[in-house]
């Protein structure tokens, strides 16, 4: 185990962790700013009550969001010190003006909408909820366009030994980047959907706060099946666009050997890497690979045995991930049509309730898997293309980072499974009704 | 707007000595009242008021290390590679404590239990005094210069620990602890306010004799003094903080403890800039060669990425100082315990 492999390991534990409690504060914030709005518009005490107990759940996850943020910011100096050299004049610019811009105003505010309900009118608070969504969501948006950046650099020349900016227009709209954010934010948005509905469906098999939680179900169903929809849009977008600047990765994540025209798409298949070959594949569909690459079925498709073995990706877990996250993604646009047709009968519908509740961790496995996707099959390269992942790790100890992923593992699994199970907690007992 | 490259190095230089000014006013303050937890909350009432006097500040507050670390990638992207990675350990140790107080403030009070709000006490308690300390320990460090060249870092986390070094850190703490405890003496009332006050009073010669300790171990551990002895009149920003602490001390027998919070970020202010400009234009000098050390001029970024970030900065910084302190006036007023009767607070 060498440094690489550890940093490396840290990395993806630390990232990974943090977006445990990402979405559900992107989707969340959003819809109990809608709920506040609500109250604030009308004045009924039921948006009140639901502005409460979703925000109280919301708070909860917030705090492991921030503190888990913090740790990432410096990592990139910690354990990827030569990357940071290498490319601090692009992507360190875009951390910062992340943290001016976005963090600031989250921190500042969310601070404000928690101590601040005697001391504001009810359309100043939820308009404070309101600009910690925006701005929460602002700080996707540059996160990934750094991320983006990484994944296809643009607006850059190697100058002094290090790449450096030349167009900041090229960098901000990114095409990869744009479309990374557009499909991150509504997986995000599917998350608190699936969480919000979930935990309703729960108390509506109990018959607890029936109107409560229906209304809650409501809203949230609108704005899952939109962002079901939409974030399987993107995907296909997002798919074509990798296909052109990332062949490699598109070959990993179908397990395509041979470079071929017509090339089919395999529902199941047994990656062999070493004899690279599938070692079974079933549920072949003829020309789909090129059509879905390139919305042309006769078009060639680069196969992984056209790159050399030290630029190819792993190709296990992005095959793996990259199913699980597509057939994932069908089904949230299944069960969220049925709920369209069920929506006002929800309480004949037990098996339906049944069923969303349990869906509530598949919307979390998705979006890692995801990440797995777009992050594992972008190695070797750390910059793809530019700077590989082995160049880039800081000249620090194996036992440094060694200790340091330990204590990662172990404080982050504490501080995790009290954090569900607060959630857990408050989320089964229910609100607090306002009279 | 176009700047020569080596003025907007120095802007830089002094931006970023300014951003952990403002992060040591900011933060310092609720670091150090997360500090006296264990010592001046006698009760759980007393306990909640002090953790709700910063309750609603302290992730804003937090922003501005954010901010500085990552101006500090953005401006001097080998100067945030080398500094972080030859801190590792220590660095680490410092965001660890936050991560654990951050959690805390939010899960003390989700369940009803003596022994639940001991630990994460406890847990605020040391997460508030490890990163005082180990951020005196390391920018002390730094001010001394640290053992690298260009094989890398050659020293680890016992040679920080040096006499200099923690002085440092004992000087970080007790400007932090004074600072926290003048907040806690005008936000709160009766008994509570009594007590943050004399620990203030009591603090105050203390933080004196430190002072004047770290001056005359400066002059010779570091090279802090250059500047100033080529241009004497820049001695006025050390004169301006030894004024500013003189103030901390009348107000506190005045008992207008606002007046005297606002002294104490004026002494921590001018008590940075000194050292800052003392470093200039060093931001991580080396110990074993100076040809070595990083400085503004060696370590930034290019002249399109300064001039960007410094248009950037120069719009969203006002804006982020204009609403922040919006929300410090939001919640100016007095904390009694009837406050804590609002389902919301910590
Ligand atoms: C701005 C940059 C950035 C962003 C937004 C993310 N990552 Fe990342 N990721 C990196 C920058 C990066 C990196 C620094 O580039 C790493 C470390 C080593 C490497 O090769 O890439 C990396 C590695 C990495 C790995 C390990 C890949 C491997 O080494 O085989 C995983 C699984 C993830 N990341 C997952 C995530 C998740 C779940 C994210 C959601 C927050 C995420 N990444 C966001
Ligand atoms: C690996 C790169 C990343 C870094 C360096 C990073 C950094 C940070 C930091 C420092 C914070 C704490 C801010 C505070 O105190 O308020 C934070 C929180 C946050 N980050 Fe990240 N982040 C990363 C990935 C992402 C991604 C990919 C997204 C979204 C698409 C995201 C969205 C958020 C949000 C919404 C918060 C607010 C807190 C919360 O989620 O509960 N971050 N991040
Ligand atoms: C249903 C059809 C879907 C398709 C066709 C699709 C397609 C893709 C593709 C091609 C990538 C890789 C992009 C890259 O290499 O950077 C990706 C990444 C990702 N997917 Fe999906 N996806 C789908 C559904 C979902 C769902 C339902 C979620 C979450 C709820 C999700 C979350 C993510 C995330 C978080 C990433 C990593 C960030 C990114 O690269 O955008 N996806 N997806």
């Amino acid at each position: 185990m060498d440094v690489v492999f550890l940093s490396r390991l840290q990395f993806a534990a630390a990232t990974m962790f943090h977006f445990l409690f990402v979405p559900l504060t992107l989707g969340l914030s959003i819809l109990v700013a809608y709920m506040e709005t609500k109250y604030a518009r009308t004045g009924d005490e039921t948006y009140l009550s639901m502005t409460k107990f979703w925000g109280k759940l919301m708070l909860i996850n917030f705090a492991l969001g921030v503190v888990t943020g913090i740790t990432l910011e410096f990592q990139f100096g910690t354990n990827w010190s030569r990357y940071s050299a290498y490319v601090g004049d692009i992507f360190g610019s875009i951390l910062a003006i992340e943290a001016t811009t976005s963090f600031f105003l989250e921190s500042t505010l969310i601070g404000v909408w928690v101590f601040g309900w005697q001391k504001l009118s009810r359309k100043a608070h939820a308009t404070v909820m309101w600009l910690v969504a925006l701005a929460g969501n602002l700080s996707g948006l540059w996160i990934l366009i750094a991320n983006g950046w990484m994944q296809h650099p643009v607006g850059y020349v190697i100058k002094n030994g290090r790449a450096e900016l030349d167009n900041f227009l090229a960098v901000v709209t990114n095409k990869f980047a744009i479309l990374e954010f557009l499909h991150t934010i509504s997986g995000a948005y599917v998350l608190s959907a699936f969480f919000v509905m979930g935990v309703s469906a729960y108390h509506l098999l109990k018959k607890n706060q029936i109107e409560f939680f229906t209304r809650s179900f409501r809203i949230a169903l609108v704005f899952g099946l939109a962002s079901s929809i939409f974030v399987a849009a993107i995907g296909d977008t997002h798919g074509v666009h990798v296909t052109q600047v990332q062949p490699a990765k598109l070959a990993a994540m179908e397990s395509h050997w041979e470079t071929s025209k017509g090339a089919p798409i395999h529902l199941f298949a047994i990656p062999d890497e070493k004899n690279e070959r599938n070692l079974i594949e079933i549920g072949s569909i003829p020309y789909m690979l090129s059509f879905l690459g390139y919305h042309d079925i006769n078009a060639e498709v680069k196969g992984l045995k056209d790159f050399p073995k030290d630029e190819r990706p792993p190709v296990w877990p992005v095959f793996i991930s990259f199913r699980g996250m597509v057939g994932l993604g069908v089904l949230f646009i299944l069960l969220t049509v049925v709920g369209w047709f069920k929506r006002n009968r929800l309480l004949e519908s037990p098996l339906y309730l049944k069923a969303m509740m349990f869906a509530i961790p598949l919307p979390y496995i998705a979006i890692e898997m995801g990440w797995i996707v777009a992050e594992v099959g972008r190695q070797p390269w750390i910059v793809y293309g530019v700077m590989r992942t082995s160049d880039a790790v800081s000249p620090i100890s194996t036992p440094q980072v060694f200790a340091s992923l330990i204590a990662f593992i172990l404080v982050y699994g504490f501080l995790g499974a009290i954090g569900f199970y607060l959630i857990f907690k408050n989320a089964k007992k229910g609100p607090k009704l306002a009279h | 707007m176009v700047l020569e490259t080596t003025v907007l190095q120095s802007i830089w230089f002094f931006l970023w000595g300014l951003l952990w000014a403002v992060f040591f006013i900011t933060d310092g303050f609720d670091l150090g009242v997360g500090t006296l937890l264990p010592f001046l909350g006698k009760s759980e009432t007393d306990r909640r008021l002090m953790i709700n006097a910063i309750g609603p500040l302290w992730d804003g507050n937090e922003v501005w290390l954010i901010t500085a670390g990552g101006v500090t990638f953005a401006a001097f992207p080998a100067v945030y590679a080398v500094m972080f990675s030859s801190l590792y350990t220590p660095l680490l140790f410092i965001l660890f404590a936050l991560i654990f107080r951050g959690v805390s403030f939010e899960f003390r009070g989700k369940i009803e239990s003596a022994g639940w709000k001991k630990f994460w006490d406890t847990c605020i308690f040391i997460g508030s005094a490890a990163p005082a300390v180990l951020f005196g320990v390391a920018f002390a460090n730094i001010f001394k210069g640290l053992p690298f060249d260009d094989t890398g870092y050659h020293g680890n986390l016992i040679s920080l620990l040096n006499p200099y070094g923690i002085l440092g850190g004992v000087l970080f703490t007790l400007l932090f602890l004074e600072h926290g405890a003048l907040w806690l003496a005008a936000r709160t009332v009766g008994q509570l306010q009594n007590r943050a006050a004399s620990t203030a009073a009591k603090i105050w010669p203390v933080l004196l004799c430190v002072i004047v300790a770290f001056l005359v171990a400066s002059w010779f551990s570091t090279h802090l003094y250059a500047n100033y002895l080529k241009t004497p009149v820049l001695f006025i920003v050390l004169a301006l903080a030894v004024v500013a602490l003189i103030g901390v001390r009348v107000f506190i027998s005045q008992k207008q403890y606002f007046k005297a919070w606002f002294a104490s970020a004026a002494t921590i202010i001018s008590a940075t800039f000194f050292c800052i400009i003392g470093l200039y234009p060093n931001l991580f000098p080396s110990s074993m060669a100076p040809g070595f050390s990083l400085t503004a001029y060696n370590s930034s970024s290019s002249q399109l990425t300064l001039t960007i970030m410094l248009v950037v900065v120069a719009i969203i910084i006002p804006m982020v100082i204009a609403y922040q302190v919006w929300a410090y006036y939001l919640f100016k007023d007095k904390l009694t315990p009837k406050d804590l009767a609002y389902e919301e607070s910590y």
